[in-house]
C-alpha cells in the first residue's frame, strides 16, 4: 500500500500519532538550568554554521608574520591573531571556531545513535520478553564488560582514522545503559490497561510499539541522548588527545593534544590549551543541564 | 532465592561476560588489517623465533583451532611475547598493574572521602545559596576532559610553580631495592599527587551527587523526623541517622567507580607518564606492539568485570529485597 493511499484512509490517526509522539519531546524551559543549556547549545550551533564567517584564518593554514617570518607561538592580540598562534604558526581562534563543527557532528550523531540503539533494544527485549529478551540482556551484560575507552582506541588505531571511530565504538558499546532503563521502562508499559486494551482488540505487535510505548519511552531516550552527546565529545576530544583521531579535522581535542606535544605546558601558552578545554566543558555541562531539565519532567517526584 | 543461588548466578554471569568479551579481543585483533600473523610475530624477530611462537599460537592452523589455542594458552598465563621488551606480555602487564591500581584506589579513596561529605552538606543546605551554586559546579567538573585537567594542573602546579614533578614515579636516577620501597617512599607520593588530584577532582562528583540524592531520600523517613522530635541536635540527625543510612548505596557504587575509573585511566596516565596500563595500551597500539595491547586491554577489562561483579554482590548484601525477591 502506498503512503498516498494510507494517508487517504487514516488521516486523523496518522497526525494524532505525530502530534503525540513530537508532543512528548518537550524542551524544558521551565528549568533554568536547562534553559542556560539550550541557550549554550544555540550559541555553538551558530558558532559551527557560520564558522567560515567567523574564522579570521583558515585554520590549516601555516601563517608568516609581517616580517615574513613564520608566525609561531604569537601570543593573543600580536598581529591581529585574536587568541594566538601555535608552534607551527596556525591561528588558534580560527581552530577553535572550526572545532564547534566537529564537536556537534560527533556529538549528535553518536547521541542519535546510541539513544536509537538502545531504545530499539530496550523497547524489543521489555515488549517481547523471552529468550529475546534474555540474549539482549546477556549482550548488553557483555557490553558493560567492555572498558570503553581501550575499545575506542584499538578499533580506531585499526580503523582508518576518521571523526567516525568514534561514533561507531559508541553505537558498539554505550548503548547498554539506554537499553536496560528503556527495557525496564517497556516492562511497566507493557501491562498498562490500555496497552491491554489495543492488544486485545487486534492491534499488531508493530502498532502497539509504534504507537503506545513508543511515544511514551521517547523522554527517557532523549535524556539518555543528551547526556550521550556530552560523552562522545569527551571520547573525541579522548582519543584525538592521544592521537589516534582523524589528522585532517579540526577538534578540540586535536588542539590539545597539538599543544601538549609543542610543549605549550612548560612554555606557559594558558591561551593555546585553556580555551579548547573551557568550550568543552561549557557543552558537556550545557547536555547536563538540559538532562537534568528532562529528568525534571520525567520524575516530578524529585522536585519536591 | 536463596543468597547462594544469587551468588552462584551472578559468579555464572561474569564467567560468561569474562569469556564473550576475551572472543571478542580475539576476533579483534583477528581483523586488524594485514597479516593475522602480525597479531603475534614481529618481522623483526628471527626464523626460529617465529618459527616457534607459530607453534606456541598455532598461527599456521585455522581460526577456530587458533581460538581454542588462545584459550588454553591464557588458561596458562600465556599473553604472548611483547615485540617491543622481548619479554613475556603477562610478565609486563602485571608489573604495571599495581601502579594503575595504586593510583585509582587512592584517587577514589580521597573523591568519596570529598565527595561523601560535601554531598551529605549540600543536602542539608538544600535550597539555599550555596547548593544552587554548588550543584551546577559539581556538573561541570564532571563534564571536564580528564587529560585538560591534567593539563592545567602540570602547567600551574609544575612548570609554573615548580611545586611537583612533571611525571613519572620518581625522580631520574633513583633506584629502590624493592616496589615496596618504592611504594612507600615519599617520592613516590609526591610524584602521585598531581595525577591523583585529577582524578579526584573528576570523580568527586558521583559520590557527591548519589550522596546528596540519598540524604535528600533519607531526610524524608519517618526515623528522622522521630529524631528530631526527640530534641537531637542537627548535628546529629544529619550524621548519625541520615547519613548512616544514605551512605551504604555510595558504598556500592564505589566498585563501578573504580571500573570506570580504569579505563579512563588511560589518558591520565599518558599525561603524567605514570607507567599504568593505560598508558602502556596507548603505547603498545601505537607502536603495533599488538600482543602488549591486547594484553592490556584484557588487564583492565579483567577489573571492569570483577569490579562489577563486586558491585552486584555487595548490593545483593545491602539490600535484602534482591536475595529475599
Amino acid at each position: 500500500m502506498s503512503d498516498a493511499v494510507t494517508s487517504k484512509v487514516q488521516p486523523p490517526g496518522r497526525f494524532g500519532r505525530l502530534r503525540r509522539t513530537l508532543g512528548s519531546i518537550r524542551l524544558p524551559l521551565h528549568d533554568p538550568l536547562a534553559v542556560i543549556g539550550l541557550g549554550i547549545y544555540l550559541f555553538f550551533i551558530l558558532m559551527a554554521v557560520f564558522a567560515p564567517y567567523i574564522a579570521t584564518h583558515d585554520p590549516n593554514e601555516i601563517l608568516f608574520t609581517s616580517e615574513f617570518a613564520l608566525a609561531a607561538d604569537l601570543t593573543p592580540g600580536t598581529e591581529g591573531y585574536i587568541l594566538g598562534t601555535t608552534t607551527l604558526g596556525r591561528d588558534i581562534f580560527s581552530q577553535i571556531v572550526w572545532g564547534a563543527r566537529s564537536a556537534l557532528l560527533i556529538g549528535l550523531t553518536a547521541a542519535f545513535m546510541v539513544a536509537l540503539i538502545g531504545s530499539i533494544v530496550g523497547i524489543v527485549a521489555g515488549y517481547f520478553g523471552g529468550w529475546v529478551d534474555t540474549v539482549l540482556m546477556r549482550l548488553a551484560d557483555v557490553a558493560f564488560g567492555i572498558p570503553f575507552l581501550p575499545f575506542v582506541i584499538v578499533l580506531a588505531a585499526f580503523l582508518e582514522p576518521s571523526i567516525w571511530n568514534v561514533v561507531i565504538a559508541m553505537a558498539l558499546v554505550l548503548w547498554r545503559d539506554t537499553g536496560r532503563v528503556i527495557r525496564s521502562q517497556t516492562l511497566t508499559l507493557r501491562n498498562r490497561v490500555y496497552v491491554e486494551a489495543a492488544r486485545v482488540s487486534g492491534s499488531s505487535d508493530l502498532k502497539i510499539i509504534l504507537r503506545h510505548i513508543a511515544p511514551n519511552v521517547l523522554p527517557l531516550s532523549f535524556l539518555y541522548g543528551s547526556i550521550a552527546i556530552g560523552w562522545a565529545i569527551l571520547t573525541e576530544a579522548s582519543i584525538s588527545f592521544l592521537g589516534f583521531g582523524d589528522p585532517d579535522s579540526i577538534s578540540w581535542g586535536y588542539m590539545l593534544q597539538d599543544a601538549f606535544a609543542s610543549q605549550a605546558l612548560s612554555k606557559g601558552s594558558y591561551y593555546w590549551f585553556v580555551p579548547p578545554g573551557f568550550l568543552i566543558i561549557l557543552i558537556v555541562s550545557a547536555g547536563f543541564f538540559i538532562s537534568r531539565g528532562y529528568e525534571q519532567i520525567l520524575f516530578p517526584k524529585l522536585d519536591r | 532465592m536463596k543468597a547462594i543461588t544469587v551468588i552462584g548466578a551472578r559468579l555464572l554471569q561474569t564467567a560468561f561476560v569474562l569469556l564473550a568479551v576475551i572472543t571478542i579481543l580475539f576476533f579483534m585483533f583477528r581483523l586488524m588489517p594485514g597479516s593475522p600473523l602480525a597479531a603475534y610475530i614481529d618481522p623483526n624477530f628471527t626464523p626460529e623465533q617465529q618459527a616457534a611462537l607459530m607453534a606456541r599460537f598455532g598461527l599456521d592452523q585455522p581460526l577456530w583451532r587458533q581460538y581454542l589455542i588462545y584459550l588454553g594458552n591464557l588458561m596458562q598465563g600465556d599473553l604472548g611475547e611483547s615485540f617491543f621488551y622481548r619479554q613475556p606480555v603477562a610478565e609486563r602487564v602485571l608489573a604495571l598493574l599495581p601502579n594503575t591500581l595504586i593510583l585509582t584506589f587512592t584517587s577514589l579513596i580521597v573523591a568519596y572521602a570529598f565527595g561523601v561529605l560535601a554531598g551529605a552538606y549540600l543536602a542539608w543546605k538544600r535550597g539555599s545559596v550555596v547548593e544552587q551554586i554548588g550543584v551546577p559546579l559539581v556538573l561541570t567538573t564532571r563534564a571536564m576532559p580528564e587529560f585538560w585537567l591534567g593539563m592545567l594542573l602540570l602547567a600551574v602546579f609544575s612548570f609554573g610553580m615548580g611545586w611537583f614533578p612533571a611525571g613519572g614515579t620518581r625522580p631520574p636516577g633513583a633506584e629502590y631495592d624493592t616496589l615496596w620501597a618504592l611504594y612507600t617512599s615519599a617520592d613516590f607520593w609526591w610524584h602521585m599527587t598531581l595525577p591523583v588530584l585529577t582524578l579526584a577532582i573528576y570523580s568527586q562528583g558521583l559520590p557527591l551527587l548519589l550522596m546528596r540524592s540519598n540524604m535528600m531520600d533519607v531526610m524524608r523517613e519517618d526515623f528522622v523526623t522521630m529524631a528530631r522530635i526527640k530534641g537531637l541536635s542537627t548535628f546529629s540527625v544529619v550524621i548519625r541517622h541520615a547519613a548512616r543510612n544514605a551512605l551504604l548505596p555510595v558504598m556500592t557504587s564505589f566498585a563501578i567507580a573504580v571500573g570506570y575509573q580504569i579505563q579512563g585511566n588511560v589518558v591520565v596516565e599518558t599525561v603524567f607518564s605514570w607507567p599504568g596500563l593505560g598508558r602502556e595500551l596507548v603505547r603498545a597500539v601505537s607502536t603495533a606492539d599488538y600482543p602488549l595491547a591486547q594484553g592490556a586491554f584484557l588487564m583492565i577489562a579483567v577489573v571492569v568485570i570483577l569490579m562489577n561483579l563486586v558491585a552486584d554482590l555487595l548490593y545483593a548484601a545491602l539490600d535484602p529485597r534482591v536475595t529475599r525477591e
